[in-house]
């Protein structure tokens, strides 16, 4: 169990980093990556809605979602003496729309937390917070926890909580070689986004490096 | 079967969106942020057009910038005067006066009168013209009339006129100043609206070279000197400025200017009301010549 843990938080830090290997989540990885105090706290706000948003959406997947025994909707219809298989209670096609209504919730809540504790770390996310709602690696993370991966619980949420450590390694690295190039001398061509790219792109390449990481026994 | 999952989905959708909802709803009671009422007022008083001329992405944030008092009540360029005062009453505190302001253009060349050093065939905007040896008008200081002015104005007071050059509305110019920072030729400029008389050229260059590549320029011939009761005008660098501090608008100097190259803003939007509706041609036939 522990071995597994361990290879799901390693392969969503470093082998499938949701950034930099998967390309999900690339707006707030260009967007807000010009400060590192900034980068620091989007990536804290995606870290906590991606671990949450696993956990939660695991739950609505498994217990209202999946047509299994344990379907609450099953067992609520059984209790009143309903007739029917779990098989009919399948409602795995509103998987998208329930997990968006999560993440957008758990979005919302943060807003709310983050413009209360900290007014300038608000203000300098700006439109960048409200759109973690449509960060495609939170809804990514919730995909892979539960149709690709069919993890368990406990898996899903380490997977979600290390998708965010990886989202927010990628970032403050970001963060931290576009604060040196602010002060160096570039061609004025490339100044601030044209740079920022190649850098993303030259990091995803690195980072396919770790492609040949193996956790096979004995290998 | 499908009855079930109808069913089923109603409530499983509304059920999760009225828990969230709740939480969301009581989590904002519990962290609600008090903003600053004062805030609104000065939205509501600022003009709303978000042109953001005051360098704020829009009219809200100048809002916030004034309440906390980073930026002056008479920061906004197109409430100008009375916005400030209103905003100054919300805040308490006194504004002093500052009036608004008219955009007018710094040149009377125009397709008629200022010749051609190349033809330009190429995008058609001032910014990429501009960038070809300043221009394809043989006088460097000139109004290239493609128009970048007209499209960059969000009050819709620009228009090209068939000399290709800008005619600016003074009703509807609010003085915002964006024709100005977008002109690459600096061929416009904010004037007081108190100033009804401006040299429509802003050339440097020796009055035979001016004569020689356009018809419509100042060439320093000094007539407005002599003939000026207040010595008001002069000629520097070869080129006629007005002291508007001094000058009593008689109008003379009008007059006698050989190149008409000073202009009467009275006469003219009197010429603007007359021709309504006629000046919005595009600025293609510049580059037909």
């Amino acid at each position: 169990m522990a071995t597994k843990l361990m290879v799901i938080a390693v392969s969503a830090i470093l082998i499938n980093n949701f950034v930099l290997t998967r390309f999900l989540g690339l707006c707030p990885y260009l967007g807000v990556s010009k400060r590192l105090d900034s980068a620091l706290g989007m990536s804290m706000a995606v870290t906590f809605v991606m671990t949450l948003a696993s956990a939660i959406t695991w739950l609505i997947w498994q217990f209202l979602l999946l047509p299994t025994e344990s379907n609450l909707i099953y067992q609520v219809a059984k209790l009143f003496g309903f007739e029917a298989t779990p098989a009919a209670f399948d409602l795995t096609y509103l998987e998208t729309i329930s997990f968006i209504l999560v993440i957008a919730s758990f979005v919302q809540f943060v807003e709310m937390v983050i413009q209360k504790i900290s007014p300038t770390l608000y203000s300098s996310l700006g439109i960048f917070l409200p759109l973690i709602t449509t960060n495609c690696a939170i809804l990514g993370v919730a995909e892979l926890n539960t149709i690709t991966y069919h993890y368990n619980f406990l898996e899903s949420v380490v997977h979600g909580f290390c998708a965010g450590i990886g989202f927010t390694l990628a970032l403050l690295l970001m963060a931290g070689i576009r604060e040196r190039l602010e002060v160096a001398n570039i061609p004025k061509a490339l100044k601030g986004l044209p740079l920022a790219f190649i850098i993303a792109g030259l990091m995803s390449l690195s980072f396919l490096g770790f492609t040949g990481l193996s956790f096979v026994k004995g290998g | 079967m499908s009855l079930i999952i109808i069913i089923g989905s109603v409530i499983v959708l509304s059920g999760l969106g009225l828990i969230f909802g709740l939480w969301l709803a009581f989590s904002e009671k519990r962290l609600a942020v008090k903003e600053d009422p004062r805030v609104e007022k000065v939205e509501e008083v600022l003009p709303g057009s978000n042109c953001g001329a005051c360098g704020y992405p829009g009219c809200s944030g100048l809002a916030k910038a004034i309440v906390e008092g980073k930026e002056p009540p008479s920061r906004c360029p197109v409430g100008g005067d009375e916005a400030a005062k209103r905003i100054g009453d919300i805040l308490g505190i006194e504004v002093e006066a500052e009036e608004r302001k008219l955009a007018v253009l710094r040149c009377n060349g125009g397709n008629q009168r200022a010749k051609d050093k190349y033809e330009y065939r190429g995008i058609e905007t001032c910014q990429a013209a501009s960038l070809l040896g300043y221009g394809q008008k043989a006088c460097d200081y000139a109004c290239l009339g493609f128009g970048d002015c007209a499209q960059a104005c969000p009050f819709d007071a620009i228009t090209m006129s068939e000399e290709g050059l800008p005619i600016i509305d003074a009703e509807k110019c609010a003085g915002c100043g964006i024709c100005v920072e977008i002109c690459p030729k600096d061929v416009l400029e904010l004037i007081s609206r108190s100033q009804t008389i401006y040299v429509a050229c802003n050339s440097t260059d020796a009055g035979r070279s001016v004569r020689k590549i356009c018809k419509g320029g100042c060439i320093a011939c000094k007539l407005c000197e002599k003939v000026c009761p207040v010595d008001a005008i002069h000629v520097e660098d070869n080129l006629a400025r007005i002291d508007p501090e001094k000058c009593t608008a008689c109008g003379k100097c009008v007059e006698k200017c050989p190149t008409n190259v000073i202009i009467d803003l009275r006469e003219r939007i009197k010429d603007q009301k007359v021709s309504s509706g006629s000046g919005s041609s595009t600025a293609d036939e510049n580059t037909s010549s």
